[in-house]
């Protein structure tokens, strides 16, 4: 009988993560990282409101409301760097952008 | 009730009274001022003194604890004082004669525009002289040593715009550091083997220090005695520091601070007690010095040089005294020589304002017709330095060499070494009385031996090119103060100074004459002086027995008449030539200025050079390789980052990862 309990969340969490990480290292597009580091973010948010259901404890998802506010403002700050970016060079991947090396 | 707080604290406040408001005080309120606080000080000094005096002879010492300075576990010391005899003794001299130099210095010093700063150092330097007898622990006696130290160069370059006088006050701090750096090794020992600084503590615990660690202890502390009280090899500064006004000679550099080590020594005479052949060592340092000094003095034409080494001299023979363990002749000697120098000094002070800041010797003479109170009373410290009785210096002086003569089988030969210094000492002063107040009157010459000396000087100063011989030559050449209005005329007539200043000079007199009935050897009764310092000393060397040692003073007196038969001899009637006398060698001190430079500047410069070169290699060596260590391990890693986002997110993903199969594998949850 399948029972829509946690073991799915957080089986379907590990997968938009995985799908994240592994997206955000295979692909060399700026904004397509991003959207794969929101992916990882949310999945992580998914498994929290999963073990808040699971441990009945609200703690849980008061960190998710803190996670989407860092993470709100963290897309405002990227987009602008990356949209400065964009601005002084035409189509610029990740790989281009390596000024910053030791 | 208690004052002994007092006594520091008041010369204290006078100091922070001045600070803040010695210019509106001016010329003459800052000196008054000065002079009151030392003079309400003294009162109360006294009023300590017969405090104790009405105590029991056992129970005269009394402490008084202000509050805990350094509380560190269980090394404690706190801002305590002990009057007992030792230190009231000294106490009573050091305000009273401060007094009255204060007061001389307010006719001295009248016109100068530092008026007030200089009452404001003397202030301080009392403040601190007071501190180092009347502290209670080694520790606050070495805050007064230094802050005697302090005033002592701040005065000697007290005009210091001249070149010379800067230089020799710099002489001054540099070689007293050298005998500072005894002191604090020598109280370092006494903390470990004692367990306390304390002067209480250390006297019960004295006789069980070993030996060995009694004579080092007492050796380190001799350095520093030395340091302070200008004995050979440290003796070099104090001639020099005659740069500075004639008061500050008279109050620091011979009655007071330059005692300090004598002070020292007497304070820690039960450690001496055990320290074996430390006790020879700090009699033949007095002796040899005492010899060296009074040969030199007779050489010197500046008036205040002479005085100068004569104190070196005396200060021999206190050291040869508190050597052969016979603290009373030490202290006695002290006390009078503390009289008859200052009143010296003054005098020579009250010659030299009356010619015009001159100093050099040669150009004075027959002075006794203008400066009659100055005469008098320079004549009367003239008696009583050379040892006639029945003046002060006489009785110390005897019982400093009976006390010479007693000590083991080097005695008589230390005996006799002090009564050559004595037909010296006696030699130096009648030629100094006879070229000032007799012969003819000098300065009205108009071929300037004056100029001669000069150019002489001139030529050695070539050869000599080191800075602190160049200090003292220069120095001895312009012998002058300040030299704005120096330089004197044929029709120069000498006058008589301000009141202020010959009454010091006359109580001085008083002092000089009846001094030496605080200790007069007739039986126990008239040795009051012994009988009160006997409760602060754990052994005192006897005197030898009565026959002997009348003996010994007809001999003193017979060497003391010979020096000033054989000074009228060769000054007065010119039976001897000078020259046969005053040998170039003399008038060089030995060369011990030339020869100390020549060391500094030839070895010892290459020495230090070499320390110069270690430190430039080896330690900057080690210090900069750990840096460029640092360096190249950075350099080698900087390739990490590589400034490619994703190889990052790579290295995070992984480190991920294997920290996740770590905690699934390893860690039982």
């Amino acid at each position: 009988m399948l029972a829509l309990n946690e073991t799915w969340y957080l089986v379907l969490a590990a997968m938009i993560f995985t799908i994240g990480s592994v997206g955000l290292l295979t692909r060399k597009n700026p904004l397509v990282m991003f959207m794969c580091v929101e992916l990882m973010l949310n999945a992580v948010n998914l498994t929290f409101v999963t073990f808040s259901k699971a441990l009945d404890d609200i703690a849980g998802q008061a960190i998710v409301f803190f996670v989407m506010v860092v993470a709100a403002a963290e897309v405002v700050v990227g987009l602008g760097i990356i949209v400065a970016i964009m601005r002084r060079r035409q189509g610029a991947n990740a790989d281009d952008i390596s000024l910053m090396r030791g | 009730m208690n004052l002994i707080w007092l006594i520091p604290c008041l010369p204290l406040f006078g100091f922070l009274v001045l600070l803040v408001a010695g210019r509106k005080l001016g010329d003459p309120g800052a000196g008054w001022w000065g002079t009151g606080v030392v003079a309400a000080s003294f009162l109360v000094v006294v009023k300590v003194f017969f405090d104790l005096l009405a105590l029991p002879e056992e129970e005269r010492s009394l402490t008084q604890t202000l509050f805990t300075w350094i509380p560190s576990g269980s090394f404690e010391v706190s801002i305590g004082f002990l009057a007992d005899p030792l230190s009231i003794l000294m106490c009573l001299f050091i305000t009273g004669i401060g007094a009255l130099i204060h007061l001389y210095s307010i006719g001295y010093m009248k016109g100068d525009e530092k008026f007030s700063k200089f009452f404001l150092y003397l202030n301080l330097f009392l403040a601190s002289m007071l501190l180092l007898v009347l502290g209670d622990n080694l520790l606050l006696t070495f805050l007064g040593w230094e802050g005697v130290g302090t005033c002592s160069y701040l005065l000697i370059s007290f005009w210091h715009t001249d070149p010379a006088n800067a230089s020799a006050g710099k002489k001054a701090f540099v070689t007293n550091r050298i005998g500072d750096f005894g002191f604090m090794l020598g109280t370092f020992l006494v903390w470990i083997t004692v367990g306390s600084i304390n002067y209480a503590d250390i006297g019960p615990a004295a006789p069980m220090i070993a030996g060995g660690t009694a004579t080092a202890i007492a050796l380190l502390f001799f350095l520093g005695a030395v340091g302070k009280s200008a004995q050979l090899p440290l003796s070099v500064w104090l001639p020099d520091a005659m740069a500075g006004p004639t008061p500050v000679s008279a109050l620091i550099h011979a009655a007071t601070m330059v005692t300090a080590g004598v002070y020292l020594i007497t304070r820690l005479n039960p450690i001496m007690a055990q320290a074996g052949w430390a006790n020879d060592v700090i009699a033949w340092t007095g002796a040899i010095t005492a010899l060296v000094a009074a040969s030199i003095a007779i050489a010197q034409t500046d008036i205040k040089k002479v005085l100068a080494y004569s104190t070196v001299s005396q200060l021999g023979y206190m050291f040869l005294a508190v050597g052969t363990q016979t603290y009373v002749a030490g202290i006695f000697h002290m006390v009078t020589h503390a009289f008859f120098k200052a009143l010296l000094f003054l005098g020579a002070g009250s010659v030299i304002m009356a010619m015009s800041h001159e100093q050099d010797m040669r150009k004075f003479g027959n002075l006794r017709k203008y400066l009659p109170v100055t005469f008098a009373t320079f004549m009367i410290g003239w008696l009583a330095i050379s040892g006639i009785p029945p003046l002060a210096g006489f009785w110390s002086k005897d019982e400093v060499l009976a006390g010479a003569f007693n000590a083991g089988p080097a005695g008589p030969v230390l005996w006799f070494i002090g009564l050559l210094v004595a037909l010296m000492t006696a030699f130096y002063m009648t030629r100094v009385v006879i070229m000032t107040f007799y012969g003819s009157e000098k300065w009205r010459l108009t071929d300037d031996p004056h100029e001669a000396a000069e150019s002489a000087d001139l030529e050695s100063e070539e050869v000599e090119s080191e800075e602190l011989v160049t200090a003292s030559v220069a120095a001895a050449a312009h012998g002058d103060g300040h030299d704005d209005h120096h330089g004197l005329s044929p029709d120069h007539t000498p006058q008589e100074s301000h009141w202020t200043m010959t009454a010091p000079l006359v109580i001085l007199a008083g002092l000089s004459i009846l001094g030496g009935a605080i200790n007069l050897p007739f039986g126990s009764d008239f040795k009051r002086l012994e009988h009160w310092l006997e409760p602060t000393l754990a052994y005192e060397h006897e005197l030898p027995p009565v026959p002997v040692l009348v003996l010994l003073a007809c001999a003193a007196i017979a060497v003391a008449s010979l020096g000033i038969f054989l000074a009228y001899l060769v000054y007065s009637k010119q039976k001897i030539a000078v020259e046969k006398i005053e040998r170039p060698v003399l008038a060089h001190a030995w060369y011990i200025d030339e020869t100390y430079a020549k060391v500094a500047g030839g070895p010892g410069e290459a020495g230090f050079q070499g320390l110069a070169d270690f430190d430039g290699t080896v330690v900057d060596g080690a210090v900069n390789g750990v840096g460029a260590g640092v360096l190249g391990i950075g350099n080698k890693l900087r390739p990490i980052q590589s400034g490619f986002v994703r190889s990052y997110a790579l290295g995070i993903s992984i480190g991920g990862a294997l920290l996740l199969a770590f905690i699934v594998t390893r860690m039982n949850l």
